[in-house]
């Protein structure tokens, strides 16, 4: 675990950069982490980041193919908002934990 | 007279059909059984056919065998089930009514999902070992291919024995060599995972195995489609993996009657409290096996494990008693690994598999995430023990709660 100041404040991170506490995550923050990627949030970008959020807190396990299904975005669209690791990186740029497949 | 209904009657449902007839009064409690076939698989010997290992009729028994007396058995398939009613209809117009309904009715392979998968070259070049058909199919093509590029894919997570393709690779690797021709094929492992496997003490061990057999795995790949004339699988960011032969698991879905009754999520999973195995938005129906929505594997083990807590909480609920059993996510899979070798993995929700010894600490006989012969023994003894014991619901000396003893835990 360590510490990370993120858009002016101090967050908990994982060793790969996830958030440990979903709760101290803003908008300032995922804008900030997304600029590291070279991807500049769109209000499309937002709108994932916000379903991640939501399924995530409502205790749902995160798939590709589940974002690609919730009529924001399809899967092809989701590689092209988030280049190199769709569900990793949008995970993270929303404050979650890193996806894990649950066997 | 009250009445209890089990949709399907595979390894869940057939277990909680043995448990509840056994303890229920037959003057007060109906139990019903529905399911749309006749036969039931040993699904774990699927695996094996395409090597000749197991034919058909090691793995194919009628359903009925294994129902007690006392048990009503419908088969038939279902139109959908009505919660605001209590009822079940069928397919065939007849209605059942329910005091506890027990969803029971899996999950299965869906090909049609991904372009290209059901095409031209389907259970030519192109098969799954899911199915009975598919598992026969692939091997009379095995009896005389030559060689070339065997592919190994992932369509999505989740799918039933996630541990299935890495032991179908490593038997396939096994059985090229044999047949002496082990150095004209070449093997890949295509998964949309970031690895082998999903947690990663395991993966660690296993992406060891899979690379002393010189099997490639390409991680991180998801299938968009397959494409029939160039005999390639191509990727949602357009990568492409060239296959002669493909061995697949297409996308797992669970039963459309799921989202015809609109109780599901995306995939047809029903919602379920991973602890209770009460269904999230119904009191009086529950959920086991691979049909629900579970954060644990979709296997024969997790079914077993689980059914002996539902058990409890269903007696609990006809009692009006408060549901106290809670089902620990627990997970056991014999994973073969070829040449008479077997590995095993033991987990739950919250302990990843760990190295150690099962199920007697210290001495085993099995060893976890070691690959021995006598877990490969392991392996071929279950088939028995599914038939003449699980199956019927009788207690097996593994307790359904995971234990830490025994395990070690290592740091990656």
């Amino acid at each position: 675990m360590a510490e990370k100041v993120i858009a002016g404040k101090t967050v908990q991170v994982n060793d790969e950069g996830y958030f440990t506490d979903p709760s101290q995550w803003t908008k300032e923050m995922a804008a900030e982490m997304a600029k590291e990627y070279g991807i500049e949030l769109t209000d499309k970008h937002y709108q994932v980041i916000d379903f991640l959020r939501e399924r995530y807190l409502a205790g749902e396990a995160l798939t590709i193919r589940r974002v690609g299904n919730s009529g924001i975005v399809d899967i092809k669209g989701l590689y092209q908002l988030f280049p190199g690791g769709p569900l990793k990186i949008s995970s993270k740029l929303a404050g979650i934990p890193k996806p894990a497949s649950c066997v | 007279m009250k009445k209890i209904v089990i949709l399907g009657g595979g390894t869940a449902g057939t277990i909680m059909a043995n448990k509840l007839r056994k303890a229920l009064d037959r003057e007060e409690w109906s139990i019903t059984v529905v399911d749309k076939h006749n036969n039931h698989y040993y699904q774990p010997g699927f695996l094996f056919i395409p090597f000749e290992i197991y034919t058909r009729n090691d793995v194919i028994k009628p359903k009925s065998d294994f129902f007690p007396p006392g048990v009503n058995v419908i088969y038939s398939a279902i139109d959908k089930i009505v919660p605001a009613e209590n009822k079940v209809l069928l397919s065939d117009g007849k209605i059942l009514g329910y005091d506890y309904l027990i969803i029971a009715t899996g999950t299965d392979i869906r090909p049609d999902e991904t372009p290209g998968l059901k095409g031209r070259l389907w259970q030519k070049d192109i098969f799954d070992f899911y199915t009975i058909e598919g598992a026969l199919a692939l091997q009379r093509f095995l009896k005389t291919w030559q060689g070339g590029k065997m592919v190994m894919a992932i369509v999505d997570m989740p799918f039933k024995c996630p541990v299935a393709p890495i032991e179908f690779v490593c038997l396939a690797e096994e059985f090229f060599t044999r047949k002496g021709i082990r150095d004209k094929v070449e093997i890949r492992f295509v998964t949309p995972l970031p690895g082998a496997f999903t947690k990663p003490v395991a993966t660690k061990m296993l992406n060891e195995l899979l690379t002393e057999k010189n099997i490639q795995v390409i991680p991180d790949f998801y299938i968009e489609r397959i494409d029939n004339e160039k005999k390639t699988l191509v990727s949602y960011d357009e990568r492409e993996v060239p296959f002669d032969l493909l061995t697949i698991v297409p996308l797992n879905k669970g039963d459309d009657m799921i989202a015809r009754s609109g109780i599901g999520d995306d995939l047809n999973y029903v919602p379920t409290d991973k602890h209770t195995l009460r269904a999230r938005d119904f009191e009086n129906i529950f959920v086991i096996g691979d049909a629900s929505d579970i954060p644990t594997s979709k296997a024969g083990s997790v079914a077993h494990f689980s059914a002996e807590i539902l058990f409890e909480n269903i007696m609990s609920a006809i009692e009006n008693r408060p549901m106290t059993a809670s089902f620990d996510g627990h997970s056991n899979c014999y994973i073969e690994t070829g040449y008479g070798k077997g590995a095993l993995i033991d987990f739950n929700y919250d302990t990843e598999p760990l190295p150690g010894t099962f199920p007697l600490p210290g001495i085993g006989p099995f060893g976890l995430l070691k690959n021995t012969k006598i877990n490969h023994y392991g392996k071929i003894m279950f088939r028995w023990i599914y038939w003449h014991i699980l199956l019927k619901g009788r207690a097996l000396p593994i307790e359904a709660e995971m234990t830490m003893a025994g395990k070690k835990k290592i740091e990656v």
